[in-house]
């Protein structure tokens, strides 16, 4: 390798390690607030080690654990239910979509993408759940609107059966006569388990982050799942304060900080894991015809 | 008995259809419904009455929302932020995609490309604790800083002129990782068969990505343009109602239209603005993909949306 690979690889890793840096800091600093002692990060401000020392953060929010506790196990129900919801309606439609010769076929997949293009915006969304569904203070406010699905999951999988499959798999099974269907359960759905671990892993993150649905469809605090509790305390103390004992000090700024450290941290922690189907299921939801 | 066949051939579909049925239904319910709600942008709606029941005002509520200041500051901040949003994340997408792909080693690209994209996994609502961790009045690690240094606070939730630059640098951290993977798996799929041409030509490696990956990546340039060209008229509801904490000092640098029709809807209770605001949006945006798919066509016809 000549100077010139040389100098420009050395560039590249100092440039890619500033950057990996820089996207980490942020949580390294939430951590670091999170442990900081209350009076102190008031009066010195938050660093990247804390210095004052505690856990009193983490301690409140065992001590209101009924707040916290409630609002995570929201998050683990919907979010379960989201992906088995999601995937059981996502994956026939992508395969159907993929299927060539089936009469319709690109009247079905433009349909879908044009859902990305156009639609009723939030005033009509909002009325129609509301109004029509009473889906207001409900679980499935949680999990129903504009969740399930979409059209870059669809997409995506569609592109996984069309592309990533060789089609001789369906010629043989087609010659043997076998239905339609049994061709989706026999051989399709088994082939897609790599990109429907992709997709249960897209839309569970998505429902986890999910805090629009909450903030438009709950007045009910007691559904919030950790993001909307999360939105509730960002700037309000009274939300919190519910949570306090009689007597017990609430280190309002730091309790802000470790409630948000728990939040992601299932994230944070199943992520590095993952990495690979999520690199994939951006790298194939692209809209390719 | 030839008509016979044909049915037995169309039979043999059945199953597929029902197949996909779960997902149009939810498609139908979710994306299509709605859209009959655009009507109330013309209509003085009231729940009582229903969408259709209420009376036909014409234009009414968008000439209240037109001759609002607001109309411009959330047109103007929506396609200000937007166009910056994308010229930074695709130059920056670009070279950092470049970079990775200097990177032989396989454990080591991994670990880069992990952290990257590693912010684009958060919710809004952590960002925003995150900026806080940052700009905080008083915890606040920068404040926090100036003080030991002597100094003074600075009131970066209540100071307008810096609001561009923050919700430019947030939004860059958190999603410029995206496109890096796009990039960078365009670049993995050109093959090492070009550069090792140029290698032997003595080609430097900037000479290379001139003359080599960019013009390569063109396709995929295109193609991310003109998908978010289409969402021109779209903000990031999360990062401008998030980030900046609704500080309403802020609003004419962080109100876009996604705040704004929820702010008139769900605060307010202002359906005929909020209507018509989300009326506006939807047909700009419309607009603006018919426009660009158009031009796709003539650019390259494969590329092109429909």
């Amino acid at each position: 390798m000549d100077r010139n690979h040389r100098v420009f690889r050395g560039f590249s890793n100092a440039v890619l390690a500033l950057v990996s840096l820089a996207a980490l800091l942020p949580f390294w600093l939430l951590i670091s607030a999170s442990l900081t002692e209350e009076t102190t990060a008031v009066k010195q401000g938050f660093r990247f080690l804390p210095q004052v020392f505690s856990t009193e953060a983490y301690r409140f929010m065992a001590s209101s654990w009924v707040l916290f506790g409630r609002a995570y196990l929201i998050s683990i129900i919907v979010t379960t239910l989201g992906i088995a919801i999601g995937i059981a309606v996502t994956l026939p439609l992508g395969y159907v979509i993929a299927r060539e010769g089936l009469p319709g076929r690109k009247v079905l997949t433009f349909l879908i993408i044009f859902t990305m293009m156009f639609n009723g915006g939030l005033v009509a969304t909002y009325l129609m759940y509301t109004v029509t569904f009473h889906i207001k203070d409900t679980l499935w406010a949680l999990i129903v609107p504009n969740m399930v699905t979409n059209a870059f999951f669809v997409i995506m999988i569609k592109n996984y059966f069309q592309y990533s499959i060789p089609k001789e798999l369906f010629e043989a099974t087609r010659i043997d006569g076998a239905s339609e269907f049994a061709m989706f359960t026999r051989i399709a759905a088994p082939l897609a388990k790599p990109i429907a671990a992709t997709l249960a892993l897209m839309t569970g993150v998505s429902y986890w982050n999910d805090w629009m649905n909450g903030l438009y469809y709950l007045d009910n605090q007691k559904l919030y799942g950790i993001q909307n509790l999360l939105n509730a305390i960002a700037t309000s103390t009274r939300y919190l304060a519910q949570g306090a004992g009689v007597g017990v000090r609430l280190p309002t700024e730091t309790v802000r900080m470790a409630a948000a450290v728990i939040a992601v941290l299932p994230i944070m922690i199943a992520y590095p894991f993952f990495q690979e189907y999520f690199v994939r299921g951006i790298t194939m939801g692209g809209v390719k015809e | 008995m030839d008509r016979s066949r044909s049915i037995r051939r169309a039979w043999k579909w059945v199953p597929l259809y029902a197949l996909a049925v779960p997902g149009l239904a939810y498609f139908f319910i979710n994306n299509y419904l709605p859209m009959e709600g655009l009507v109330i942008a013309f209509k003085s709606y009231t729940a009582k009455a229903g969408i259709w029941g209420s009376p036909w005002i014409g234009l009414k509520n968008f000439e209240f929302l037109f001759v609002s200041k607001e109309a411009w500051t959330i047109t103007r901040n929506t396609l200000g932020y937007n166009l910056a949003f994308i010229l930074v994340n695709t130059v920056l997408g670009i070279a950092l995609a470049i970079f990775l792909n200097e990177i032989r080693k396989k454990s080591l690209r991994k670990v880069y490309q992990t952290m990257i994209l590693l912010p684009y996994l958060m919710s809004m609502v952590v960002v925003g604790y995150l900026v806080t961790a940052f700009l905080g009045e008083n915890t606040g690690i920068v404040n926090g800083i100036l003080r030991s240094l002597g100094g003074q606070n600075i009131q970066w939730y209540t100071t307008k002129a810096y609001w561009p630059f923050i919700l430019l640098v947030v939004n860059t951290w958190r999603m410029v990782g995206f496109d890096t993977i796009i990039y960078l798996a365009s670049i993995v799929g050109f093959g090492d068969q070009y550069y090792e041409a140029a290698e032997i030509d003595g080609a430097t490696k900037l000479q290379q990505i001139r003359h080599i990956t960019l013009p390569l990546l063109k396709p995929s340039i295109v193609m991310l343009l003109t998908m978010s060209m289409g969402r021109i008229f779209r903000s990031d509801f999360g990062l401008f109602f998030q980030v900046p904490r609704s500080n309403g000092l802020l609003y004419d640098v962080t109100q876009t239209i996604d705040t704004y029709v929820y702010r008139a809807l769900l605060v307010k209770g202002d359906i005929g603005m909020s209507s018509a605001a989300s009326f506006y949006q939807s047909f700009v945006c419309l607009a603006m993909i018919l426009l660009f798919n158009w031009m796709m066509r003539r650019y390259s016809r494969e590329n092109a949306l429909f």
